[in-house]
């Protein structure tokens, strides 16, 4: 279980960006500035944080979808950062995606044999069409779809039907990675649910491993082995999950997790909460030192002046904070 | 069942193209008679006898509204009426004469408008906002912007007179060389438009989800543009089609009349100017039908495409 299936290093993502105006001065926005991180195969890795934190760009940046500005992203150990259309193409039945909205995410003029069958023509063109059909039915069996609904088009789904159609059509070639990309924002709350279990069981079966990318934690509670914090494009905390839950040292973390309301009235009107104060600040000018620094309740000059870097905290602990150790075991 | 709610689809657009039929009819029928001037008018004025016998023979003695009824029965037998300036022909045999020329013309212009229309405007699309793409729209602004009887002239003299290269009107019994020039001329412009239409729509295709999970499958480029982006992007230039024909066809009268083609457009514009009303009438009402025949095939098409509209 512990061969290293995806190795990011120091990732970085930057869009040019023009402000207002016409001739605007050029600037870049840092969606993702120095993230690395591991995955193992058959394990699944949450990745949370707030809007605008860089989760999605990192699920794009990994798949090459977005070509990444500097840094390694090791696929198998070797490194796909910046390689082609035509060079990604093969690499992509091992690494597929599950993007966020389901119903877009389709194409509303394909049958949704055609959608989850496609990359099976495309990888396999030995197949006959009728062993094509075969596969496509009994994988819409196994997400948890009618395969008599083979010919019918997206918008005939519901939201939940189509993340299934989403999830059918990335794991037909048996990926080793996934990464899901909010899965279930878009969906009800009873949806949402199905949904991750769904994944989850497709894991064991499958062996899969995932990234499982959300603001909800504690649907990553749920389903992650390890979880990552992301804010302002940087790894804030990465560590196992019962450690982070129960422990939280960076403050950001802290923060979100007492976030999260407790499904019991008594725990939930006693539940401390550490309010963050401000908006996120805006990536094009992010704070110097540490980011977190303009909203952390224990930031001082230090802050200001040296941006933390990501230290080893216990074991397969992680965390950017130059206070962490105040927040150990409190 | 698809195919039970197409038919019924397809039969109750031509009950309600009926309406529309009669009133293009009524409105040319009647603004041709607001025109000053009749069919027999001449430089000398016939003698007074003559003129009303020659009247009473076409039935024009008679009082508007009754020449109006009179028209619309002919019309529900299929007959078009006799021309008034070429005597020995109905105006059945005029169009029937005509519309062979006029069709190539229109079709080869329609052709080259969807071919070259799209190709141009998914070739801008694909290279968004580099200098091919601005080659691209320059050239369909120009298009757009120049009307064709400014445009067919400036060809003709271009490729006709200065180069020498093409005949300058005529037909030709159909030369290709002949059919060149005003198959351009009308042309033009919507391919022009098309391109314009085909390039906006496919940049928003493009940047659609769809397409970015069909480059996560792991597709070539090729095939996420013919397979998946064409067909999205293609909904507003079939919708276009149904103008485009009808832009065509008012755009032949000009071109046939200016190179100097035997199509039904310049029938159309020598029954204009010699008050032959029946001939302008007729020429109409076989448009007018012929527009609105494209519009539902256009329609019926644009339901095929689009699976959405397929099942109410």
């Amino acid at each position: 279980m512990s061969d290293i299936l995806l190795a990011v290093r120091d990732l970085k993502v930057h869009f040019p960006v023009r402000s207002a105006g016409w001739r605007g001065a050029h600037c870049h926005l840092k969606a993702l500035d120095g993230v690395s991180f591991d995955v193992r195969a058959g394990e699944s890795l949450g990745v949370v944080g707030e809007s605008g934190c860089g989760k999605s760009t990192l699920a794009r940046a990994l798949l090459q979808l977005i070509p990444p500005t500097a840094g390694q992203v090791l696929w198998l150990g070797e490194d796909i950062a910046g390689l082609g259309d035509r060079a990604m193409r093969p690499r992509r039945r091992g690494l597929q995606i599950v993007f966020q909205d389901p119903l877009a995410s389709l194409d509303p003029r394909m049958t949704v044999g055609d959608i989850i069958g496609e990359p099976l023509r495309v990888f396999q063109p030995e197949l006959k069409p009728d062993q094509i059909r075969h596969r496509v039915e009994t994988l819409m069996g196994t997400v948890g779809l009618l395969p008599h609904m083979i010919n019918r088009y997206p918008h005939e789904f519901s939201g939940g039907q189509c993340q299934r159609i989403g999830i059918a059509r990335a794991i037909v070639l048996q990926p080793k990675l996934v990464v899901c990309d909010e899965p279930v924002s878009a969906l009800d709350v009873s949806i949402q649910a199905q949904i991750i279990n769904l994944l989850m069981a497709l894991q064991r079966q499958m062996g899969l491993a995932l990234i499982f990318i959300s603001h909800d934690l504690s649907i990553v509670r749920h389903l992650s082995h390890r979880v990552m914090v992301l804010y302002l494009g940087r790894v804030m905390e990465l560590g196992h999950r019962d450690g982070l839950y129960r422990n939280p040292l960076h403050p950001y973390t802290r923060a979100l997790l007492s976030a999260v309301p407790i499904p019991d009235p008594d725990l939930e009107r006693a539940r401390q909460r550490v309010t963050l104060t401000g908006d996120l600040p805006s990536p094009l000018a992010p704070p110097t030192g540490c980011v977190f620094r303009t909203r952390c309740p224990m930031a001082d000059r230090r802050c200001e002046e040296h941006t933390p870097l990501l230290e080893p905290a216990g074991p397969g602990r992680q965390v950017a904070c130059h206070h962490w150790r105040r927040n150990a075991d409190t | 069942m698809a195919a039970r709610i197409m038919i019924a689809f397809a039969a109750r657009r031509c009950l309600s193209a009926l309406p529309t039929l009669l009133i293009v009819i009524t409105l040319a029928f009647f603004m041709m008679r607001l025109a000053p001037g009749g069919p027999f008018d001449q430089e000398r004025a016939l003698p007074p006898e003559i003129e009303r016998n020659v009247l009473a023979a076409y039935n024009l003695d008679q009082p508007l509204w009754r020449q109006y009824l009179d028209y619309l029965a002919d019309l529900t037998r299929g007959d078009f009426g006799p021309s008034f300036k070429y005597r020995d022909f109905t105006v059945a045999e005029l169009i029937a004469n005509g519309f062979p020329a006029s069709l190539q013309i229109g079709g080869l212009a329609m052709l080259c408008a969807i071919v070259f229309g799209v190709g141009l405007g998914t070739v801008a699309a694909l290279h968004q906002n580099s200098p091919l793409d601005y080659t691209v729209m320059t050239f369909a602004m120009t298009g757009i912007a120049v009307p064709n009887f400014v445009m067919a002239p400036l060809l003709t003299l271009l490729f006709g007179v200065y180069l020498s290269l093409l005949p300058v009107a005529g037909w030709g019994d159909g030369a290709w060389a002949n059919k060149l020039l005003p198959v351009i001329a009308l042309a033009l412009p919507q391919v022009a438009y098309i391109a314009r239409l085909t390039r906006g729509s496919m940049i928003e295709v493009l940047n659609s989800n769809y397409i970015r999970t069909a480059r996560a499958k792991g597709l070539r480029e090729g095939l996420v543009v013919t397979r998946h982006a064409v067909k999205g992007a293609l909904l507003p230039v079939v919708s276009y089609l149904g103008p485009a024909t009808a832009a065509v066809a008012t755009g032949s009268v000009v071109i046939e009349t200016i190179f100097d083609i035997p199509g039904t457009g310049r029938y159309f514009v020598e029954g204009a100017l010699n008050r032959d009303y029946p001939l302008v009438m007729g020429v109409v009402v076989f448009y007018a039908a012929m527009i609105i025949a494209l519009n539902l095939a256009v329609d019926l098409l644009y339901g095929l495409m689009d699976p959405k509209l397929r099942r109410p």
